[in-house]
């Protein structure tokens, strides 16, 4: 196996991530596209640490850490959600313009 | 009582501080006891000063150093000489009459105490500029009396004409001092130092030995101009800020506009004390003078020509203050005049009998203007039944104006006369004793205005109480005996103050000239009685004279000249420069600011809250710095 096919693989779940993240109007699934972002970047990672010409273990904490880092954020992310619906009963990202001029 | 000297200054300076710190709270009782006190004892020390000085001759300076800096020192002390002793007493004694006199003049104003502050300020400063050892120092108290005097005569701000009066006063002042400081700077380049002692002493070796300036390791100075030069140069400078004190001509504009100041300002400022200040610094400068005969003849015109200037003006003002500043002019006139001529004795003698019955003069007017709430001339009249005492202390004070014999002011300006004719001066001579013509025309013209006759308003008037009395009856005390310190018969001021023999000239006595005055005097108050008094035929002389009356009456149009020579083009000039101001320097600055503000303004609606706008930005953002950093490392 080579080393581009991970990169695209990477290359393409960022730029989904990114597309749902920037377009989708439900909280949801903008967190879930935040999500494959971060994932796309762990797949990077880890192809990174198993292909270079001195494979090592690095990367693979460093994932280690992103998946611990990505479900923190979670959290606060579905905490704010979930308040957020409850005060305003939408989950529309339009809705969240408070912090404007 | 010569170790105390310093006290006489600081009394009053002291007195400042506490009315400064307690005196809302004090009584107006207790205000005056406080300022008066401190006046007071300064005129004990005083006169013990003057015996102790008399006796003595001038004692050398008390100096501490103040500054050093390079190879320089500058010092701060005072001096105690037969001239500035002579000062202490007068300012002193006026300045506690005049104190005396405001609490009545001044009772129930609610900023009494302010005006005790300023005035206790006022005599501190004068009394500093008068004992003090060096022109540095003269100058800074030279500059907080017209500091002074500006609070003074714009005490009673709210009314528009004393505002103005006050700004006037202190930027003509401001003119002179200007000549009097570029003086003083080229006295210390000269002499390298600002100590009187010091300057007299080179002046001396100058005029002796021909040495050059650059003897004394200042150079800048000789490659300028040669001994002669620097002299006259300086005398005039310094005799400019003269000028713009004692309101010679051209500079006597502020005087007569100062009179919108309370009554006892302009009596102790205006008449006794500050406008006699450049008389006294033309003295204590003598030496100056002395050495260079274009300064002296310039003090000695503009004496003359102010004399008779200002006289002519005061025939026809129908405000009874402005009539006397007229007279002031007129009379700080003649004692420049005897500067200029070389009669030092004469002119310090008439500074002092002046400064009494000009004082005199202008608490009598206070007192009537107290009485019957007006200034102006013409609806005073009969108030020689109604107020006794100031109508005889008037008439004291007037008739030594006019130089009748023996009142003070004869022997005082019957010296300058005879000193201007033996010098040679005749025209000079001659425009003196056609001012004291007008002189006392003008004094009986108030005189007869005032107190003769009925009265035409309906106030009841009286006199005030004793603290008003008092202080008349004193100076006419002293306005009708002040001269006999200066006879012929007993110059006891002549010897006093000239201890280390004769300074200037000093003329003997000539019975013609003196008879010649007395009858000048007499003939204008003749001239007063049947115009003012019985007569009565003002009107018609007036009108007989058309156009020289109005001339007088518009003080020659001194004011309009100024204003379309000078005032006129600076304005023009400040408004075109604020033009420029406004437009083009504040309008580019204002540009800048206005080009932020809308892009700001029109930025801040790109911030709609809208989350994912915000994330497709940044994510272009991104990309275009990737593609940019892509670039310059040259992967691109």
């Amino acid at each position: 196996m080579a080393l581009q096919p991970f990169l695209a693989l990477g290359a393409v779940l960022f730029g989904i991530g990114l597309y749902g993240a920037l377009t989708k109007r439900n909280l949801i699934i903008v967190l879930i596209s935040i999500e494959m972002m971060l994932n796309a970047a762990n797949i990077n990672l880890v192809a990174f640490a198993h292909f270079l010409p001195k494979p090592n273990i690095e990367g693979q904490v460093y994932a280690l850490f992103n998946i611990a880092i990505a479900a923190a954020e979670v959290a606060v992310g579905l905490a704010i959600l979930l308040s957020f619906f409850r005060a305003r009963n939408t989950s529309d990202v339009r809705d969240m313009n408070a912090m404007k001029w | 009582m010569i170790g105390l000297t310093w006290l006489v200054p600081v009394l009053p300076l002291i007195a400042y501080v506490v009315l400064l710190a307690t005196g809302k709270r004090m009584s107006e009782m207790a205000i005056t006891a406080i300022s008066v006190l401190a006046v007071l004892i300064g005129l004990i020390i005083s006169i013990g000063v003057v015996a102790a000085v008399g006796q003595h001759g001038p004692y050398a300076p008390v100096v501490y150093n103040w500054l050093a800096f390079g190879q320089t020192t500058l010092t701060m002390g005072y001096q105690v000489t037969n001239l500035n002793a002579m000062m202490l007493l007068v300012v002193t004694l006026v300045s506690t009459l005049v104190f005396l006199f405001s609490k009545s003049y001044m009772h129930g104003d609610e900023r009494f105490s302010r005006f005790y502050q300023y005035l206790n300020l006022f005599v501190f400063s004068m009394l500093g500029l008068v004992i003090t050892s060096n022109l540095l120092e003269l100058y800074i108290f030279w500059e907080l009396v017209g500091v002074c005097s500006y609070l003074l005569v714009g005490f009673w701000y709210f009314k528009p004409e004393a505002a103005v009066a006050a700004k006037k006063a202190f930027i003509v002042t401001r003119i002179g001092d200007v000549g009097l400081f570029i003086g003083i700077i080229l006295l210390y380049l000269g002499t390298g130092s600002f100590d009187f002692t010091v300057v007299f002493s080179h002046l001396h070796h100058f005029a002796s030995a021909q040495a050059s300036l650059g003897a004394l390791g200042h150079d800048a100075i000789t490659r300028l101009m040669n001994v002669q030069t620097w002299v006259t140069l300086t005398a005039l400078l310094v005799f400019v800020g003269a000028v713009g004190k004692s309101a010679q001509f051209p500079l006597h504009v502020w005087l007569p506009d100062a009179m919108e100041g309370p009554t006892p300002v302009s009596a102790l400022i205006h008449a006794a004390t500050m406008v006699a200040a450049g008389v006294y610094l033309v003295a204590r400068m003598f030496p100056l003078f002395e050495a260079s005969s274009t300064a002296s003849e310039t003090v000695a015109i503009i004496g003359g020509v102010t004399a008779i200037f200002a006289a002519s003006i005061g025939l026809t003002q129908r405000d009874i203050k402005r009539v006397i500043a007229y007279s002031t002019v007129s009379q700080l006139g003649y004692m420049m005049l005897a500067m200029g001529v070389g009669a030092y004795v004469s002119g310090m003698f008439h500074l002092m009998t002046h400064a009494f019955f000009k004082a005199l003069l202008f608490l009598a007017a206070g007192s009537v203007i107290h009485a019957l709430d007006t200034q102006d001339l013409f609806e005073m009249g009969g108030l020689r039944k109604y107020m006794p005492i100031t109508h005889a202390t008037f008439l004291a004070g007037a008739l030594a104006l006019s130089g009748i014999p023996p009142f003070a002011g004869f022997w005082s300006k019957d010296d300058i006369l005879t000193a201007t004719f033996d010098s040679g001066h005749y025209v000079l001579y001659a425009f003196g004793l056609i001012a004291a013509f007008f002189t006392a025309v003008y004094i009986f013209r108030v005189y007869f205005l005032t107190f003769s006759g009925t009265y035409k308003g309906s106030k009841h008037p009286h006199e005030g109480g004793w603290v008003m009395t008092l202080p008349l009856l004193v100076l006419g005390l002293l306005a009708t005996f002040a001269g006999f310190i200066n006879t012929p018969f007993a110059p006891i001021l002549s010897r006093f103050l000239q201890p280390n023999g004769p300074v200037g000239i000093d003329p003997p006595a000539n019975w013609g000239l003196m008879a010649v005055s007395a009858v000048v005097g007499l003939l204008g108050i003749g001239l007063a009685y049947s115009l003012y008094g019985g007569g009565k035929r003002a009107d018609a002389w007036a009108k007989r004279m058309g156009f020289l009356y109005a001339l007088s009456y518009n003080k020659w149009y001194i004011d309009e000249l100024y204003a379309l020579i000078i005032v006129l083009p600076v304005v023009t000039l400040a408004e075109g420069l604020q033009f420029f101001d406004r437009w083009i320097v504040d309008g580019l600055v204002r540009l800048i600011g206005e080009v932020g503000y809308t892009g700001g303004v029109s930025l801040k609606y790109s911030a709609d809250g809208q989350i994912q706008t915000y994330g497709l930005v940044t994510a272009f953002g991104l990309a275009a710095l990737a593609l940019v950093a892509l670039r310059i490392g040259g992967v691109l």
